[in-house]
């Protein structure tokens, strides 16, 4: 019997590239750059473009509704600022208040978020009560807080005085300089301390029941479960934490505000800024402030991601 | 899943608590009204029903049937439900709907919120309240209204016109003039055995020294003087007061900035003084209407206010009705009794896209049969001669005729122009600073730096 050669069909075969077509991979390129378009496009506009017209401004004179055009100036609105005590007495009232607050709110809120974790009859009511003072909004809260510390007729000083009688006299809470801080502090902690437990108990929840097990068989106790086994855990949630509230809190404009209006010892850098722009009208300088303002807090989040750099085990 | 709660217990729980709310809020204490003391200044004595007037420009105004206005207006005391009722009667004369705004309660954030609509050239608001101190700055942006209004312009105060003259444009028509004045308890006077209200500031630390000893035991939160201390525009008002009833100068005074002398150094650090002593420890955060408030609920020996309060503290709702009385601020011995100057006048943005029937409205706020109404309502200055001589709102207000003998000091805003928040605020900031316990001799100098730095 003869042999009938049949000729093999051509098959393409997968990934044999045509002559001066793009790869698969540059295809796929191609098509993530045409889908993330619209959202770069918006990040352009509403972020890239108001900081570049911040610094275009802040190398110039331009004031607010003003007849006369801007002129440019370089950099003296950054050498008058190195020379302005009001705007380094706000940074240090900044860095205070978010040093006090951040880690205020950090302990307090690992303590929360540590309790509410556990079992016990009641639990999703008080996780939900415990959001309230973050759901109240900042402004209106300020404003309740001021007149609960009013110096005549506030609820603090009447229950202080009057009810528990562990003062002798009423105490001008907000007036004193050296309870001003303290106070603004903690209606910013009462305020946002669930805000840093919910983020922390989220982090809780992923550690593993089975290794407190296995610590228990070995005879830890709660401390050192605390110290070796949650807190190493915790750390990506812990940087999250710390990281927003930093952020935040370097940023406080509207408790100050409602609670202290334009007073200078309790001036925040926000506060300083938007006296600068709006008050007084000056954009030129107060562009020069938002700009030193943005290295500061940019400078802070490096660090923090530096210090607490989760290493991969 | 929790247990369900029965229909029945869910609402006798809910009736519960209303009942406990609805309790809890009952609790008024019921008003003493003790008979008038001898010297007290009367109650003003409104006519049984005081309706908003007619629109006396009603045929012109009627022309622009169907706009729509939106009017920024009062926010302090009484004065925005008049701009209420007075909008809504305006509306159900002509047919021009008045959408009423209170603007922001503190004079530096309506500034603020002003000069953001000039910026963005908005249309967003047609007429506005400005205050005094701003026709300088805003001048560029607001209408010239002489055209509009020259057979009225000699009907007001010329002081008041030529204040809102602006490089021969009238940007603003008057509405109402303001003057600091001293409140005073005339029942506690006469209890303490003083005859008259204090004339010179020694005079007032003692008789609130001895008020205050003797109140104190019954009333521990009990306080001398209360006034305007926190960090903003009214406590440049309170301190020029200061500085000019003792020879301190003006703050500017032509080009020049004088606030660093023996005088004013003087006058600032006997203010430090009174805080915590005759004044509470929190007035370096009171605005006009904190003050008002200790004052009113019977807490208080002295207020500095604007007539404003007169009305209020006479009123229904005040623990201090007919036991009070109003005089000018005390001064140095030779020295003249001042008060500074304040009121808010009306003006047309020039941007809003309805600018005559804007100027119709501005013509009926300012006419005379309405400041006579808000005389009557709510102790409001008038800015025309003819007004304050009639008779109602001589009876209304009882404290026009003597005060007439208080000397009007304004503030720089001439001088300064469109610095004029950053000089207002280099003071002001000094100001709280010696009243929170600096040194006024060491700061002054520094302030006065600031200021002519801001001036550069």
């Amino acid at each position: 019997m003869s042999e009938v050669v049949v000729p093999r069909p051509r098959v393409p075969t997968a990934g044999a590239p045509r002559a001066g077509a793009p790869s698969l991979a540059a295809r796929q390129a191609r098509l993530a750059w045409l889908l993330l378009s619209p959202s770069l496009t918006v990040v352009l506009l509403v972020a890239i473009f108001p900081l570049v017209q911040t610094v275009v401004l802040s190398l110039t004179t331009a004031r607010l509704a003003s007849p006369e055009p801007a002129r440019f100036v370089g950099l003296s609105n950054y050498a008058a600022l190195l020379g302005d005590y009001l705007f380094w007495q706000s940074i240090g009232v900044t860095l205070q208040f978010a040093v006090i607050t951040v880690s205020g709110e950090f302990v307090l809120g690992l303590f929360i978020a540590l309790l509410v974790n556990a079992q016990f009859r009641g639990r999703g009511l008080v996780r939900a009560a415990m959001l309230v003072p973050w759901a109240i909004p900042t402004v209106i809260a300020a404003q309740m807080w001021k007149w609960m510390y009013h110096d005549v007729y506030g609820v603090v000083n009447d229950l202080l005085v009057a009810t528990l009688g562990v003062l002798p006299a009423n105490v001008a809470w907000l007036a004193d300089p050296t309870t001003a801080l303290a106070v603004v502090a903690l209606v910013d902690i009462w305020k946002t301390t669930p805000f840093v437990a919910l983020l922390l108990l989220a982090g809780l929840q992923v550690i593993p029941e089975e290794l407190y097990e296995a610590a228990r068989v070995d005879g830890a106790s709660a401390l050192q479960q605390l110290v070796q086994i949650t807190l190493p855990l915790l750390r990506p949630a812990i940087l999250v934490a710390l990281v927003f509230r930093t952020l935040d809190a370097l940023r406080v404009f509207d408790v100050f505000y409602v609670m202290f209006g334009e007073r200078p010892d309790t001036m925040t850098m926000a506060i300083y800024n938007q006296e600068t722009i709006v008050a007084f009208a000056d954009v030129g300088y107060g562009a020069a402030i938002s700009m030193v303002i943005f290295l500061i807090i940019g400078i802070c989040v490096v660090a923090y991601v530096t210090l607490l750099r989760v290493e991969a085990p | 899943m929790g247990r369900r709660i029965g229909r029945r217990a869910f609402l006798a729980g809910l009736g519960a608590l209303s009942g406990a709310w609805a309790a809890g809020c009952r609790r008024r204490a019921a008003i003493s009204r003790a008979p008038l003391p001898p010297g007290a200044s009367p109650a003003p004595t409104p006519p049984p029903a005081v309706e908003p007037p007619p629109v006396p420009n009603a045929a012109q105004a009627q022309r622009y049937q169907g706009v729509q206005l939106t009017y920024y207006g009062d926010s302090v005391g009484i004065g925005a439900e008049l701009d209420q009722q007075l909008g809504a009667r305006f509306t159900q004369d002509t047919g021009i709907a008045v959408r009423v705004i209170p603007r922001p309660q503190s004079a530096s954030e309506a500034y603020a919120t002003y000069l953001r609509f000039f910026q963005a050239r908005s249309a967003a608001i047609d007429v506005l309240l400005i205050d005094i101190i701003w026709p300088g700055a805003f001048a560029p942006h607001l209408l010239d209204l002489r055209p509009f209004c020259a057979g009225e312009i000699d009907q007001f105060y010329p002081a008041l016109i030529a204040n809102n003259t602006v490089a021969d444009r009238l940007v603003a028509l008057p509405w109402f003039a303001d003057v600091g004045l001293l409140y005073y308890r005339v029942d506690l006077l006469e209890r303490y055995g003083f005859a008259a209200p204090p004339a010179t500031w020694e005079e007032l630390e003692v008789q609130a020294r001895r008020i205050v000893a003797g109140e104190r035991a019954a009333n521990p939160v009990f306080t001398g003087y209360v006034f305007q201390g926190n960090a903003y525009e009214g406590l440049t008002c309170n301190a020029l007061e200061w500085l000019a009833s003792v020879g301190g100068g003006r703050i500017l005074e032509r080009g020049r900035v004088t606030i660093a002398n023996p005088a004013a150094a003087a006058i600032l650090d006997q203010a430090r003084g009174w805080v915590g002593l005759i004044a509470p420890r929190g007035v370096t955060t009171y605005q006009e209407d904190d003050a008002r408030n200790v004052f009113q609920a019977g807490n208080a020996a002295f207020m500095r206010n604007w007539p404003y309060a007169y009305a209020l503290a006479a009123g229904p709702a005040s623990r201090v009705a007919g036991r009070f009385g109003v005089a000018p601020l005390p001064a140095a011995p030779g020295q003249p009794r001042v008060g500074t100057a304040g009121g808010q006048q009306l003006a047309v943005c020039q941007y809003s896209r309805a600018p005559e029937a804007a100027v119709e409205l501005v013509r009926y706020l300012t006419s005379a049969p309405v400041q006579v109404y808000r005389a009557l309502r709510g102790s409001f200055l008038p800015t025309r001669p003819a007004v304050a001589a009639d008779p109602r709102v001589l009876a209304a207000e009882p404290f026009l005729g003597p005060l007439q003998a208080v000397e009007r000091v304004t503030r720089p805003a001439r001088d300064a122009g469109a610095r004029y928040n950053q000089v207002s605020t280099a003071f002001f900031q000094g100001v709280n600073q010696v009243l929170n316990g600096a040194d006024a001799v060491q700061l002054l100098p520094r302030v006065a730096r600031r200021i002519e730095r801001a001036l550069a």
